[in-house]
């Protein structure tokens, strides 16, 4: 029966492709013997309105068009399936009772990044197969190809990549794993490192004041990072990296569904680098011989009856870092600060200099060894009855324990964290008046030694809070939070944000935002890298409550424009926006003299203002480019007067172009992908105070930043990638200022404002079982 | 005292006679075609009073309801269903209502195809 049913579909296969376009065929139940056809089934094409039902004998006949090339096939008690269709054809496609215990993965094809039109707040949600387009191994890698970010060269001994929104540095960013905050305190330099890109499902950046769910602390705007989860990601995945400067990385998931109920993930991933660098030759070793092994395990609970939803995590992670001259041994190189003190005292009882004399033969390095422990529940019940209506609990427990030295300076750092937040959402009268409510509860202890002086703290903090949204999805929507925390340190303090969108006409969306943020500075570890030269590090002591100082106080407002088109048939957005962050006070790490670093609190103001265009447009089918030019404003009053901030291009620009080939039926398709970043000329501290050999100029020349990376997809399985960093080979020139004397007072790696890595190559591959 | 328990008594009665669901879950069939008609549809839903959320799909042309029966019934939802131009099983809306729809979203003349993407 079934041949006869093929064969006669295709005799009359020719006249349809002379009459209509059409995709006909039959929807049956998979893998029974009788072939019983399914009456009722939906089919539709994804993203289109255009859909229609399966006959009593489980046949159908949809229009096709170009356009479209995902059918979906649904049907109740059947697991859903995607088929890609590229041309009017007959199928017979057989769908699994749902109640099987394999699974079947409905892909969606959407748009990498994607905005939203609707959401009052100015969120763009990255999705994995944004992050696939570079080589991203991390987190911090993974906003290349992202407007949104800037992505600096943090230090030039760790090369550890910090971003940057809106012209302020990640510390003012809140950063959040499936919304808890994640690196912050001792994780804040390295944290964003210690996320595999492959863990990752997607990102959601929000510009500008945050919601006031996730707490106070977000300045300029929330990165929240959701993980793969067990139930969907691949059962098996293995992904190889490795590139010209002898970096390997290796990650492995195994997924597994265990029960109607029950799923886990391990997911593990190691990262190494054992080759020395130094490809400028002064000496000094341009990337770090690394280790890290992260490993997470992850349990998925899902009742979709009863409504609850749970997930518990575990991670442990040890990393690391060895970076400083090229033949540094730690074992036996290593100068401790007592030995610096008896050289001194040596010298000083000699009669000779007061600084410490170091011999000639000794050898500058620095070792980072982090080990951190992770774990984290949520829950979340969702009334069965009113889909409107839920619960969430989320709480999680950090262990971090960083014990590092650069040069004679010994930094370690253990911070304990425990943090909990308690959620309840439901509705006023209707669906389009909501509200979000409840409690949170935050414990950090630190223990922090600089050299040889306790820094140890603890902060407490617990807080309420109250978000209302309206949402009308044809004219306005606006979200008012509130939240009150009371903090041992920073007190009681109250902390609004609001945000509006209104749609003026088709495709348009206007949105304003204010919103507040307050936070503790924890100095020493955001500036790590401060760390790494021959600066003196002072505080200017106001009496605070932490390190002496206040905490940072800080305004956020901002306005975007965001226009959907259709030009010559294809799709585009174009999205401006201003956004001023206005600091009420603020804790200035001043480097304007190049003998010290100063920490004080701010006297006068501080405003960093962002501008930013940016056009998306599909050129030719599937071939996209995205543009953006970046304007930022940092000013702050410095002791020495007000300055543009250091190391901040003024004028960024961006593109990007992605194509790909049409995908065949496997999934086998060609990927192409290009990143320019033209990054305009940046002010340097001030390096006046130096020998005139280890002055810099007033500002660094512009330069381009280009990645390209060529993916080859064999199957729905198997892929290889390869690509290149820095295409231009711009390399900084002199990033270890004073390197030939690593002790002494001009010693500086601090100052890196172009990339020390030049061209570099790199290639890997990906196995989805 | 005998009377206050009565009159308890009776009125718990009352109540269980004519208990009304605060939040009373309902489907029914309305027509339409496309994501504007489920804005349109949904729209229209929630503008009735007592009615808490409102879900329309398009391929099944199901909309899902949840609402007070204290203060709506379905009767009033479809009333308003129909003045902004979609049809149910029992109320159809007048050919007034019915051309005040946007073009596309004509469901009567076709009910299968959406035309262009909106």
């Amino acid at each position: 029966m079934k041949k006869i049913i093929i064969a006669f579909a295709f005799t009359i296969l020719p006249w349809l492709a002379f009459s209509q376009e059409k995709v006909e065929g039959t929807v049956v139940e998979a893998g029974n013997a009788n072939t019983l056809a399914l009456p009722g089934a939906n089919v539709y094409w994804m993203d289109s309105q255009i859909g229609v039902a399966t006959n009593i004998d489980g046949k159908f006949s949809i229009p096709y068009k170009k356009e479209y090339n995902k059918l979906i096939i649904s049907y109740v008690g059947y697991e859903s399936d995607t088929l890609t269709v590229n041309a009017p054809k007959v199928v017979k496609h057989g769908l699994k009772p749902s109640n099987e215990l394999d699974e079947v993965v409905v892909q969606q094809e959407r748009d990498n990044i994607q905005k939203t039109y609707f959401s009052p707040q100015n969120t763009v949600t990255v999705n994995s197969a944004e992050l696939l387009k570079a080589a991203c191994c991390n987190l911090a890698e993974s906003f290349e190809t992202n407007p949104a970010i800037d992505v600096n060269l943090s230090d030039g001994l760790t090369g550890t990549k910090q971003i940057q929104m809106l012209g302020l540095t990640s510390p003012y960013l809140m950063i959040t794993q499936e919304n808890i905050p994640m690196v912050r305190g001792a994780s804040q330099a390295y944290g964003l490192t210690f996320t595999p890109g492959t863990w990752i499902e997607s990102i959601q950046i929000t510009k500008g004041a945050g919601s006031v769910v996730n707490g106070y602390e977000s300045i300029s705007g929330q990165i929240n990072t959701e993980l793969v989860k067990p139930l969907t990601d691949s059962s098996v995945f293995i992904n190889g990296y490795g590139n010209q400067n002898g970096r390997y990385e290796l990650n492995t998931h195994f997924n597994k569904k265990l029960s109607e109920k029950w799923s886990t993930g391990l997911y593990i991933h190691g990262n190494k680098r054992t080759q020395k660098e130094d490809d400028n030759g002064d000496g000094f070793l341009d990337a770090p011989l690394a280790d890290q092994i992260n490993v997470m395990n992850r349990w998925q609970y899902q009742d979709a009856e009863k409504g609850w939803v749970s997930f518990f995590n575990v991670r442990f992670l040890n990393d690391e870092k060895q970076v400083g001259q090229v033949d540094f041994n730690p074992d036996t190189d290593r100068v401790d600060n007592n030995r610096r003190m008896f050289s001194q005292a040596e010298a000083l009882a000699s009669g000779e200099a007061e600084l410490p004399i170091l011999s000639e033969a000794e050898v500058w390095g620095s070792e980072i060894n982090t080990r951190r422990f992770d774990t984290s529940l949520k829950l979340g019940y969702v009334f069965p009855e009113l889909p409107f209506q839920s619960f969430g609990f989320q709480t999680a427990y950090s262990l971090h324990k960083q014990d590092s030295y650069f040069g004679y300076r010994t930094y370690d750092i253990n911070h304990e964290s425990i943090y909990t937040n308690l959620l309840f959402n439901s509705i006023i009268g209707d669906t389009r008046n909501k509200f979000k409510t409840g409690l949170t509860f935050a414990y950090d202890g630190y223990d922090e030694m600089v050299t040889a002086t306790d820094y140890s703290r603890e902060d407490r903090s617990v807080g309420a809070f109250f978000e209302y949204s309206y949402e009308n999805l044809e004219k306005v929507s606006l979200t008012a939070g509130l939240r009150v925390d009371n903090h041992n340190r920073l007190g009681t303090f109250v902390t609004p944000r609001f945000h509006i969108r209104y749609t003026p006409w088709e495709k348009g969306s206007l949105r304003g935002s204010f919103g507040r943020g307050k936070r503790a500075a924890n100095i020493f570890a955001e500036n790590q890298q401060l760390f790494a030269s021959g600066r003196e590090i002072k505080i200017l002591n106001s009496g605070g409550d932490l390190y002496g100082l206040d905490s940072e106080d800080a305004w956020n407002y901002g306005v975007s424009f965001l226009q959907g088109f259709n030009f010559l048939n294809r799709k585009g957005d174009f999205t401006v926006d201003y956004y001023i962050t206005d600091f009420k006070n603020q804790v200035v790490v001043d480097w304007e003299n190049s003998q010290e670093v100063l920490f004080y609190n701010l006297e006068g103001s501080s405003t960093a203002k962002s501008f930013q265009v940016e056009v998306n447009y599909e050129l030719l089918p599937r071939l996209n480019i995205r543009t953006a030019y970046k304007n930022y404003d940092v000013t702050t009053d410095y002791q020495s007067g007000s300055l543009q901030k250091p190391l901040q291009a003024q004028h960024l620009f961006f593109a990007n172009l992605e194509y790909e080939t049409k995908a065949k039926d496997n999934g086998s398709q060609w990927k192409f992908d290009y990143t320019l970043h033209r990054v305009g000329e940046k002010r340097l501290p001030d390096t006046s105070s130096n020998p005139i050999a280890y002055q810099l100029a007033a500002t660094s020349s512009p330069y381009n930043h280009m990645n390209a990376q060529i993916t080859k997809v064999f199957s729905n399985t198997f892929e290889v990638y390869v690509g290149g960093e820095n295409l231009s080979n711009v390399q900084q020139d002199n990033p270890v200022l004073g390197g030939d004397d690593p002790f002494g007072p001009n010693f500086d790696t601090t100052i890196i404002y172009a990339p020390i890595m030049g061209r570099m190559f790199y290639g890997g591959f990906r196995i989805k079982i | 005292m005998k009377t206050t328990i009565l009159s308890i008594v009776m009125s718990l009665f009352t109540v269980l006679i004519f208990a009304q669901d605060k939040n009373k879950k309902m489907t029914f069939d309305v027509n339409g075609k496309c994501g504007m008609c489920k804005e349109r549809i949904e729209e229209a839903a929630l503008n009735v009073k007592g009615v808490k959320y409102a879900s329309w799909d398009i391929p099944t042309h199901q909309l899902a309801v949840i609402i007070d029966e204290r203060k709506t019934d379905p009767m009033k939802i479809k009333t308003a269903l129909v003045a902004v131009g979609h049809d149910t099983k029992e109320l159809k809306a007048t050919e007034e209502a019915y051309e005040s729809v946007h073009p596309c979203c004509r469901y009567r003349e076709d009910n299968s195809d959406d035309g262009a993407d909106h």
